[in-house]
C-alpha cells in the first residue's frame, strides 16, 4: 500500500530515498484499505490518540511547575491554579482529559466486546490494548497522588498497602515503595517520576498497537473478513479522516463543556484539602473510572482475595480471545452473546455505581452477586456459548446486508453474467 | 465546469481551514503564555527601600526582580566629573542629569550591558564601574566608556516617595 508513493517535492524524495519515513506513514494514514461500513463506535481509536497527546502536552507544561516534594506540591498546584497564567485552564484539561481518556477507552473497549474485534486474527491487537489499558491505570492513579490533597494521599495510601496482602514478603515490599515506614516525600517523588515516563511508554504500545492493526486490517460491524483492496474496502483518506475528525470534534464538545462549566464535577472536593497523614476523610473512594474494580476489591472479605479479585478482573481480559469460543465475531449475528454482552456492560456500570456507596448491608450482598456475575460471564457464559449459540448467517460481503432483494437479485445476475 | 470557479465545496474547504486554524493558534497560546512571568512574580515587581543608613561615597546593591540594582549615594567630585564630560566622547551620549533624577542619587541595575555579568563598583579606567568579564568600563554615571559593552547601565524605573525612601518598578 505505500510502495508506489513518491514525495512532490525534490527534498521530500532527497529524505524519503534515504529515510523511507513519508511512505510509511503515507501508507497507514492516506490510502490505508478499511471496510466501508464502519460506525461511529470506530472513531474512538483516533479520539484515544487525541487523549494520549493532549495529557503529554499538558502533562509537560504541567511539570514545568510542579514541585514533587510533600510540603511543597499541594501548594504549587495551587500557584498553578492561581498564579500561573492559564494554569487553571491546562490543569482542568489535564484533570478532566484523564477522565475523558478513561470514558473513550471504555468505549473503545466496549466496541471491541460487541464487534468481536479481539478474536483470531487480532488478538494481539487485543492484549497488546490490555497491556495500554494497565499502564493507563497506573498513569491515572500516580497522577492523582500527585496535587498531595486527602484524597491522593489516602488513596496512595490504600493501593499501596494493596502489596502488604502479599505473603511473607508484603510489608518489605510496602516498606520499598514508601521509601520509609508511611506515605511521604520519597514515594510522592518517585510516583511523579513514574507518571512522567508512562505515558511515553503508553505512546510506544499504541504505536505497536496500530502495527499489529494494519496487518489484518480493521475488523467492521459485521465481523466478516474484508479483502483489502476490495469494493468492500475506502481509502481511510479522506473517508475515515473526515468521519474521525467530525467525531473528535464532537468529543471536543464534550471535553471543553467539562473543563469550562464543570471543572471539578469529576473530581472529589476532599482532595482540595491539604494532605494530613493524621486524619482518614471519612468516606474514601477512587476517581470514578476505577470504581467497578474498587467495588470487586471490597466485595471479598479477605485481605488478600480482594487483591487477587481485583487483579484478575484487568488480566483476565487478555484471555477473552480464548474464553470466547465463538467463531463469529459480531453480535450482531450472535442472539444470545448480544444479550449477554449488554447484561455484562450493566453488570459493570452496577458495580461502578457500588463502588461509590459505602461497603456494608445490602450494597455489599449485591456488590458480591455483581463480581461474581463478571467473572462467569468470562469463564461459564463466553466458553458455553460458542457451542449452544445458534449463529445467524453471515454475510458474503459488506454490501449484502445494506442491499433490497431487488439489488441482490440484481447483483447476483451480473455476477452470474460475468462469470 | 472552469477550472478557476470557485466551488461551494472550495469555500467550505478554505472556511474550515481557517476556523480550524484561528482555532488551534487560539489553542496554543496558554500554552506559550503559561512560561511568562506569573502572578506570583508580578507581585514582587516593585520594591521599596529606605535610604537613610546610606553615607555619601557608599553604595548599596538590593534585588529588584531577581536582579541586582544598584544605589551609589555620590561624593561631590563624582558628581562633578560626570557633568563635565563631554557627550560627544560617549558611545552611547546620555547627560548625567538624565540619569540621575537627583544628582546625589544613582539608581541602576547592576548588569553590565554586555552578556549580563555583574560590574564591580568604583574599578575601571574612569572610577565607575568595571566588569571582570569581558572589560567594560563604566563612568561615575554609570555610562560605557570603553569595552564591549553597547549601552550605558540601565536606569530601572524608580521614584522618590519621600526625602528618604525610594521605590523601584
Amino acid at each position: 500500500m505505500s510502495e508506489n508513493y513518491a514525495p512532490k517535492s525534490a527534498v521530500g524524495r532527497w529524505f524519503n530515498d534515504r529515510l523511507p519515513l513519508l511512505n510509511l506513514i503515507y501508507g497507514h494514514l492516506l490510502p490505508y484499505p478499511t471496510p466501508k461500513n464502519l460506525n461511529y463506535w470506530w472513531t474512538f481509536g483516533g479520539i484515544l490518540t487525541f487523549c494520549l497527546v493532549t495529557q503529554i502536552i499538558t502533562g509537560l507544561v504541567l511539570a514545568m511547575h510542579y514541585v514533587a516534594d510533600a510540603d511543597l506540591a499541594f501548594a504549587s498546584v495551587e500557584h498553578i491554579m492561581r498564579d500561573v497564567n492559564y494554569g487553571w485552564l491546562l490543569r482542568y484539561i489535564h484533570a478532566n482529559g484523564a477522565s475523558l481518556f478513561f470514558m473513550a477507552v471504555y468505549i473503545h473497549m466496549a466496541r471491541s466486546l460487541f464487534y468481536g474485534s479481539y478474536k483470531e486474527p487480532r488478538e494481539l491487537i487485543w492484549i497488546i490494548g490490555v497491556f495500554i489499558f494497565l499502564l493507563m491505570i497506573a498513569t491515572a492513579f500516580m497522577g492523582y497522588v500527585l496535587p498531595w490533597g486527602q484524597m491522593s494521599f489516602w488513596g496512595a495510601t490504600v493501593i499501596t498497602n494493596l502489596f502488604s496482602a502479599i505473603p511473607l514478603v508484603g510489608e518489605s515490599v510496602t516498606n520499598w515503595l514508601w521509601g520509609g515506614y508511611a506515605v511521604g516525600s520519597p514515594l510522592l517523588t518517585r510516583f511523579f517520576t513514574l507518571h512522567y515516563l508512562m505515558p511515553f511508554l503508553i505512546f510506544a504500545l499504541v504505536i505497536l498497537h496500530v502495527w499489529a492493526l494494519h496487518v489484518p486490517g480493521n475488523n467492521n460491524p459485521e465481523g466478516i473478513n474484508v479483502v483489502q483492496g476490495s469494493q468492500d474496502t475506502v481509502p481511510f483518506h479522506p473517508h475515515y479522516v473526515v468521519k474521525d475528525m467530525f467525531a473528535l470534534v464532537v468529543f471536543l464538545v464534550v471535553f471543553a463543556g467539562f473543563v469550562f462549566f464543570v471543572p471539578n464535577l469529576l473530581g472529589h472536593t476532599d482532595n482540595y484539602i491539604e494532605a494530613n497523614p493524621l486524619q482518614t476523610p471519612e468516606h474514601i473512594v477512587p476517581e470514578w473510572y476505577f470504581l467497578p474494580f474498587y467495588a470487586i476489591l471490597r466485595s471479598v472479605p479477605d485481605k488478600l482475595g480482594g487483591v487477587i479479585l481485583m487483579v484478575s478482573a484487568i488480566a483476565i481480559l487478555a484471555f477473552l480471545p480464548w474464553l470466547d469460543t465463538s467463531k463469529v465475531r459480531s453480535a450482531k449475528y450472535r442472539p444470545l452473546y448480544r444479550q449477554f454482552v449488554w447484561l455484562f456492560f450493566a453488570n459493570v456500570i452496577l458495580l461502578g455505581y457500588l463502588g461509590a456507596q459505602t461497603a456494608d448491608g445490602l450494597f455489599l450482598i449485591i456488590g458480591r452477586i455483581a463480581t461474581a456475575y463478571y467473572f462467569a460471564h468470562f469463564i461459564i457464559i463466553l466458553p458455553l456459548l460458542g457451542y449452544i449459540e445458534k449463529t445467524k448467517p453471515l454475510p458474503k460481503s459488506l454490501s449484502e446486508p445494506v442491499l433490497s432483494p431487488e439489488e441482490r437479485q440484481m447483483k447476483a445476475a451480473a455476477s452470474g453474467a460475468s462469470a | 465546469m472552469s477550472e478557476k470557479q470557485v466551488t461551494r465545496r472550495n469555500f467550505l474547504y478554505v472556511t474550515t481551514g481557517a476556523f480550524a486554524a484561528a482555532g488551534a493558534a487560539s489553542l496554543a497560546w496558554p500554552f506559550v503564555d503559561q512560561m511568562n512571568p506569573d502572578a506570583s512574580v508580578k507581585a514582587l515587581a516593585s520594591t521599596e527601600i529606605d535610604l537613610r543608613p546610606i553615607i555619601p561615597g557608599q553604595s548599596i546593591t538590593v534585588m529588584w526582580r531577581g536582579k541586582p540594582v544598584f544605589i551609589r549615594r555620590r561624593t561631590q567630585a563624582e558628581i562633578d566629573e560626570a557633568k563635565k564630560v563631554n557627550l560627544a566622547d560617549l558611545p552611547h551620549p546620555e547627560e548625567d542629569s538624565d540619569r540621575a533624577k537627583n544628582p546625589e542619587w544613582l539608581v541602576m541595575v547592576g548588569i553590565c550591558t554586555h552578556l549580563g555579568c555583574v560590574p564591580l563598583g568604583q574599578k575601571g579606567d574612569y572610577n565607575g564601574w568595571f566588569c571582570p568579564c569581558h572589560g567594560s568600563h563604566y563612568d561615575t554615571s554609570g555610562r560605557i566608556r570603553k569595552g564591549p559593552a553597547p549601552t550605558n547601565l540601565e536606569i530601572p524605573d524608580y521614584v522618590f516617595l519621600n526625602e528618604t525612601t525610594i521605590k523601584i518598578g
